[in-house]
């Protein structure tokens, strides 16, 4: 009958040692997160850089990221590429992130609202929907009204998502009522159902359509110009490398950073 | 004295080294504690007009239907496939095993993008059934099944297989000599024999199922009410910024899944 007692006494012993063992972790953890940005206080334009960025600048910001390395030696630029939606949620969780670049003011306001942004954010582009379908164009898409035809599949972004959010004004504003067959959490897999043949039609954004012309035609429609969405950018409160992060948001808004943009098929705000 | 040594011999017990019993209570935390984070960060208050939100109900039954759709498919082509693999030898079975494990390593999202290229429009084989049916699966409530059932069988075959190499052969073996053909054999002697392994496997898969997210996510898309399953509506929910929706929605899955694990482990599932 002693037994029992001793096992109890274990668990009391375990539950103290557990208490231990995770006050330790909490403390080194933090210990670890905080020592990389106590490297990165120097003056100059060096060291790491993390960007979360809208799906849909992915090929843009590619390409300003590898100039913007090479004229600043010593910086090493990572993007974290999703949803605007999803990027500010992990923002406001505490993704360490140094710039934040939404493809609406809304997911913007997200973020300094929860007082993570570094002064007022910028608008650096704007950027219109287009219907994007399979290259020929098969279905014979000329305009929204065609997407509510029986047999066409269209693939949406969900209503949070600015590509979302873009679509649901320009059909309001057409006053058609679609049904998509899915509802993608940004626009980059919207457009990979129609690249994989999977749906005939995605409302994307023209520069989406434009980075993947060798699979998609972007077919233009008229609503897309009362929902045209605002890109805009900003130094988050904390990031660990504000010199590179500052340097970073003002060459995406420099002539150089600008003319990469607008190549990709962005408008100038 | 001599009466403790010897019960502690028997039962192992005695005083637990601290190398093991620290490790122990930390793993067990790591297990527990994030269960508790989502109990305790519950919006408690909103939580009934949270519950009866109209997207709520819609995917948990979306949930549970296909989820137990995918366990019957799952039982009805894992048994014979378990049986296959524990009582038939035939050349190339290691591999074969090896095959059936396969979903069990792979990252789901990877299966998605299998199914896709199988089953899909364009698919080997969904481009066949396109053409001469008129289906396609993508989007679908099926292709949620077959998300599914592509994650969870190989834990139902792995489980029958199992119970079949740990039963007793001489009984079937004695049916045999009575004269049993082998189909009577499985269905009256095998079956019953192994019934509580394969409910343990269908447990397992039913599990398997209502949690999976990565295959049924880029094979099967997202809308509510005919592929939105409750992980994916997690997932959004916490993508657009409704963290306590996601956290209901959580909390309900693992309520869902703690009932249906407690209520079948003492009847089906052996402990010792």
């Amino acid at each position: 009958m002693r037994a029992p007692v001793t096992r109890r006494a274990l668990t009391a012993a375990a539950a103290a040692a557990l208490l231990a063992l995770s006050a330790c972790g909490g403390s080194s953890g933090s210990g670890t997160a905080a020592s990389p940005s106590a490297g990165t206080g120097r003056a100059g334009v060096t060291g790491n850089l993390t960007v979360f960025a809208a799906a849909s600048l992915t090929e843009s910001f590619t390409r300003i990221g590898k100039d913007f390395e090479a004229a600043n030696p010593g910086t090493k630029v990572t993007f974290n590429f999703a949803g605007s939606s999803a990027l500010a949620t992990q923002i406001n969780q505490g993704a360490p992130a140094d710039v934040f670049a939404s493809a609406s003011p809304t997911n913007m306001k997200t973020v300094t609202d929860a007082g993570n942004g570094d002064g007022t954010p910028t608008t650096f582009v704007k950027n219109q929907l287009v219907i994007a379908v399979p290259k020929g164009n098969p279905k014979h898409v000329a305009g929204l009204a065609d997407l509510t035809r029986a047999g066409v599949k269209v693939a949406e972004c969900a209503a949070r998502v600015p590509c979302g959010a873009a679509a649901t004004r320009a059909l309001a504003a057409a006053g058609v009522k679609l049904t998509p067959v899915t509802l993608e959490q940004d626009v980059k897999s919207a457009l990979s159902k129609v690249k994989l043949g999977e749906v005939d039609a995605a409302l994307v954004y023209r520069t989406d359509a434009r980075a993947s012309a060798s699979d998609v035609d972007g077919i233009e429609f008229p609503e897309s110009a009362g929902a045209v969405n605002s890109y805009p950018i900003v130094v988050l409160k904390n990031s660990a490398n504000q010199t590179a992060a500052r340097a970073f948001a003002a060459y995406v808004l420099s002539a150089k950073g600008m003319s990469v943009l607008t190549a990709a098929g962005f408008q100038a705000p | 004295m001599s009466g403790v040594t010897l019960k502690s011999r028997r039962t192992g017990a005695g005083r637990a080294p601290v190398g093991l019993l620290l490790p122990a209570a930390a793993g067990l935390a790591f297990l527990v504690l994030p269960l508790l984070g989502l109990v305790i960060r519950a919006p408690w208050g909103s939580l009934p007009r949270r519950l009866t939100a109209p997207g709520v109900l819609t995917a948990l039954r979306l949930s549970l239907e296909t989820a137990t759709l995918a366990t019957v498919a799952c039982v009805a082509l894992g048994v014979p496939l378990a049986w296959l693999l524990a009582r038939v030898e035939f050349p190339g079975r290691r591999v074969v095993r090896a095959l059936v494990t396969v979903p069990l390593v792979l990252p789901p999202v990877v299966g998605g993008v299998a199914l896709l290229l199988v089953f899909g429009r364009r698919g080997l084989l969904g481009a066949w059934l396109d053409s001469t049916f008129g289906i396609t699966l993508p989007f679908t409530t099926t292709a949620v099944v077959v998300a599914e059932s592509f994650v969870a069988m190989p834990f139902l075959v792995i489980a029958v297989e199992g119970a079949l190499r740990g039963a007793d052969t001489r009984y079937e073996e004695a049916a045999a000599t009575l004269g049993a053909g082998r189909w009577t054999t499985f269905r009256r002697v095998t079956l019953p024999l192994v019934a509580p392994g394969v409910a343990a496997g269908a447990v397992l898969c039913w599990a398997r199922a209502l949690g999976e997210f990565g295959a049924t996510i880029t094979f099967a898309g997202n809308y509510p009410g005919s592929t939105q399953t409750m992980p994916l509506a997690v997932y959004l929910s916490l993508e657009q910024g409704e963290l306590d929706a996601a956290i209901v929605l959580s909390l309900i899955l693992l309520t869902v899944s703690v009932t249906i694990l407690a209520s079948l482990r003492d009847r089906w599932i052996a402990t010792p």
